[in-house]
């Protein structure tokens, strides 16, 4: 257990030392959400009834770009060949390297989402509902998102096709985030929206990295 | 002793076999289809509600049925080539993947043109609507995925393994769209308690349904040994290339 909390940090250290790729992540999010206003028209009313549902979008299409980057730097530098070889096995390599990329980078999404909140006119009540569901929501972000990174490491055109593998596969996080705020802000339930949000995250926790690491392996023969 | 698939496994047996299929499954659909059409024009009321438009059901809703079925064989193929490594299992998949997103967008498609006199728009953000939308971009992703990879093999996994996380994730997709109200109507064929539609209707819609099944397997066996003719040609060139190569080689030294 040890290894794995080792690369996890390792993963971490890594992330912030390169710098840039958070940086990238943060500022597309910004400036996807500061382009809709301008799309839509400056209605506030409009706006804050859309606010969830944009910054859940905005922050998918942010992690999606980051997670390119989960395996492809140790692939081409072979440090993935010499995890795959050390005593982890793959599927806690994926796992961790899936670990890594939600902290280093969706939790930043998700925390940023208040401050992005305040352009969109979200109202103030609704702060701890949205930055709630997308914590408890974005790990199935990440781990879904691996077995993309995983599926398109050798391929052409890696970055649009991950989006288009991906996207699909986002659907239940994104309705049942969407539901769970709004259920938070309105007369409905809170429960059930919210605890099939945490299954879906704890189920994409179990199957990412399984079909991450099959992927990882077929490929590395 | 050999079952049934093993005997399979080779494919000069399957092209064997498949010629001689061919020709017959291929009529078969077309009976089929052709008294189901006829059924469909002439038997089946018009619609009390919908009038004649209702007749677009009957390409509609077994193109729907294809749409899934087709998904779960692309499913059970990959499950047969990353498990049992069955060498016909990835022609299988790849074959399946072009016919079962045609099958998806025409039921999209009639679909849309359907709601566009029932409900007064082309399309709508309904519980169904939207899961077989979903579906259809599955679909768009296994074909993306493997045209993206260069190597075959490699490109046969992958393409499977996606395939299977698809085939997982699918009932939770359904589910969370379901979560949204639904004007589309429930299915009225496949309950429990019995089809809640008048056999006058019903009969010709499971004509065709059949028809379209039959259909689908005879376009699945001709894209399987397109897919087979096609390797085999690229198998041939490769081999020319390398006879052509180790001839210059040679050719200085003598």
């Amino acid at each position: 257990m040890s290894a794995f909390f080792t690369l996890v940090a390792r993963d971490l250290r890594l992330a912030v030392r390169q710098g840039g790729a958070l940086g990238t992540a943060l500022g597309f999010y910004l400036v996807v959400v500061a382009m809709l206003p301008l799309g839509l028209g400056a209605d506030l009313n409009l706006l804050s009834r859309i606010a969830p549902g944009v910054l859940w979008i905005a922050l998918l299409l942010s992690a999606l770009l980051s997670l390119g980057r989960v395996f492809e730097s140790d692939y081409e530098d072979g440090s993935l060949d010499v995890l795959a070889t050390g005593p982890l096995p793959l599927e806690l390599v994926a796992a961790a390297k899936a670990l890594a990329h939600w902290i280093s980078t969706s939790v930043p999404l998700a925390l940023l989402a208040p401050v992005l909140g305040i352009l969109l006119n979200l109202e103030l009540s609704a702060y701890p509902a949205l930055v709630a569901t997308m914590l408890i929501g974005t790990p199935a972000v990440s781990f879904i998102g691996a077995i993309g990174a995983a599926l398109t490491l050798t391929a052409r055109r890696g970055g649009l096709l991950i989006a288009l593998l991906v996207l699909p596969l986002y659907v239940p996080t994104l309705v049942f985030g969407i539901a769970a705020i709004s259920a938070m802000l309105g007369p409905d339930e809170v429960a059930p929206p919210l605890l099939i949000l945490t299954a879906i995250s704890l189920g994409a926790v179990v199957l990412g990295p399984l079909a991450a690491a099959a992927a990882l392996r077929t490929q590395m023969q | 002793m050999q079952t049934f698939t093993q005997r399979f496994a080779n494919p000069t047996q399957f092209m064997g076999l498949s010629a001689r299929l061919l020709p017959w499954v291929a009529g078969l659909a077309a009976a089929i289809i052709a008294y189901g059409l006829y059924l469909a024009f002439f038997v089946a009321p018009p619609d009390y509600l919908h009038g004649e438009i209702a007749r677009i059901m009957f390409v509609h809703v077994p193109s729907a049925w294809m749409a899934m079925a087709c998904y779960a064989l692309i499913a059970v193929s990959a499950f047969g080539l990353l498990v049992f490594r069955h060498p016909l299992a990835d022609v299988s998949a790849k074959a399946a993947a072009p016919i079962g997103a045609a099958f998806t967008f025409l039921a999209l498609f009639t679909g849309s043109l359907w709601g566009k006199p029932a409900w007064g728009t082309y399309w709508v953000w309904d519980a169904r609507l939207t899961s077989v939308l979903i579906l259809f971009f599955l679909y768009l992703g296994l074909i993306a995925l493997r045209s993206s990879i260069e190597d075959e093999t490699l490109a046969s996994k992958l393409t499977a393994i996606l395939a299977l996380v698809g085939i997982v994730m699918l009932p939770i997709i359904k589910f969370s769209v379901d979560w949204a109200n639904t004007l589309h109507q429930p299915s009225s064929v496949l309950k429990l308690s019995g089809p809640t539609i008048h056999s006058s209707i019903l009969t010709p819609l499971l004509v065709m349904g059949v028809g379209f099944l039959v259909l689908f397997i005879a376009m699945h066996l001709k894209a399987m040994r397109n897919e087979i003719l096609r390797r085999r040609v690229k198998a041939l060139q490769l081999a020319e290339v390398a006879r052509a190569q180790s001839g210059q080689v040679t050719a200085p030294a003598e």
